[in-house]
């Protein structure tokens, strides 16, 4: 037993992709990214080119664990919204559906109200598309995908 | 908990070193970390304290090459050893997908290792694994020292499950490929089973 798995598809990915492109356009920001809560990226959008997103994400994964460890132990529901204020840039987290998190940096051309709006709107949008996700991966004709791979191949993977 | 995304074709996988503090489990990652070409790994991340303890993860994300047009990525995880940091610990486990047990093989350690490895299965239980059905193997490290417990004794006390064990001496990298191997064809043989 191996947790249940994320799988994502194509017509979903594409949808996330637009929210994400939107996102950047109307809250004029930096970068958008979308990961799981375990630090695994979803999506990305804007001038992400130079930055280490890997990392980003694992860190902002282990910020919201960390800051959901903190709620639990008060007895509160996660805090879905997080604010990092720098010099130069910022960043604005929010916890979507429960089950991914959406994070946006951001500098002076942009501002935290416009920032929270935009992110509103788009929250709404990444929820549905998350859940028609989570149906179609509850669909057992869509399970098991990866059934058709070997063993062989995967010890071909460690034969080098 | 795996990730599969078929629109970029990639299966993202996150495996876990356990182990009592000062076994060894940074060590691992670093060794991996010097010996992986750049193309197939990203950057090490380590949140440890001043005397390089880990205080919160060591993370290290590996590409694995590709199985079917899917490529295969890793993510590495390490969990601080020091007893106290256990809400940490649970944190980490979250979404796992493979284990690495890393025991300190000084004879003096062998308490230590033990009380870990309660530690792992209670903290597994509370998120609803049990480690008995998930990819999980054992390394004896620190093999290299004069006080080093026997690994028969080693192994009766701590693989009970008999599964996959391995010597290393993770400084100098001997067995610290051969475990990560280990884990990840688990992990992606279970996979394969579509848990
Ligand atoms: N002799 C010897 N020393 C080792 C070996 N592996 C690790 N060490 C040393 O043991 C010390 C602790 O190693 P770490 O990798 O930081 O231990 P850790 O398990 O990450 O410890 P925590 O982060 O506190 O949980 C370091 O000084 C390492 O150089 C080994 O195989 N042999
Ligand atoms: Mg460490």
């Amino acid at each position: 037993m191996a947790g249940p798995q994320i799988v994502m598809y194509e017509e979903e990915f594409n949808q996330i992709q637009e929210v994400c492109e939107k996102l950047v356009k109307d809250a004029n920001a930096i970068v958008v990214f979308i990961i799981d809560k375990n630090g695994q990226l979803i999506a990305t959008a804007g001038e992400y080119e130079n930055l280490d997103t890997t990392s980003l994400a694992s860190l902002t994964a282990g910020n919201i664990a960390a800051t959901g460890g903190m709620a639990k132990v008060l007895k509160e529901n996660e805090f879905a919204t997080q604010f990092h204020e720098g010099e130069h840039q910022n960043i604005h987290i929010q916890i979507v559906g429960q089950r991914v998190i959406l994070v946006v940096i951001f500098d002076e051309r942009s501002s935290l109200g416009l920032v929270r709006l935009r992110v509103r709107k788009a929250s709404q949008s990444l929820t549905e598309i998350f859940e028609r996700l989570v149906e179609k991966m509850q669909d057992p004709n869509m399970a098991a995908p990866l059934e058709e791979i070997t063993d062989d191949d995967i010890d071909n993977l460690f034969n080098d | 908990m795996s990730f599969i995304n078929y629109s970029s074709r990639e299966i993202n996988c996150k495996i876990v070193y356990y182990g009592p503090g000062l076994c060894g489990k940074t060590t691992n990652l670093q060794y991996v970390y010097n010996r992986t070409n750049p193309d197939a790994k990203g950057k090490m991340i380590s949140l440890a304290t001043e005397t390089e303890r880990t205080l919160f993860f060591d993370f290290l994300p590996l590409s694995l090459g590709e199985i079917r047009g899917f490529k295969t990525r890793f993510h590495l995880y390490t969990v601080p050893g020091q007893v106290f940091y256990d809400a940490s610990r649970k944190l980490i486990l979250k979404g796992v997908d493979g284990v690495v047990f890393v025991a300190d093989s000084q004879i003096s350690r062998m308490e230590a290792n033990i009380e870990s490895l309660e530690n792992l299965r209670d903290n597994l239980q509370e998120q609803g694994y049990d480690l008995d059905k998930l990819p999980y193997v054992v390394q004896y490290n620190k093999r290299d020292l004069p006080t080093v417990a026997d690994l028969t004794e080693m192994r009766e006390v701590l693989n009970t499950t008999h599964v996959p064990d391995f010597e290393a001496v993770a400084t100098n990298g001997t067995g610290v490929f051969d475990t990560l191997k280990a884990v990840a064809k688990l992990v992606l043989t279970e996979l394969k089973k579509g848990s």
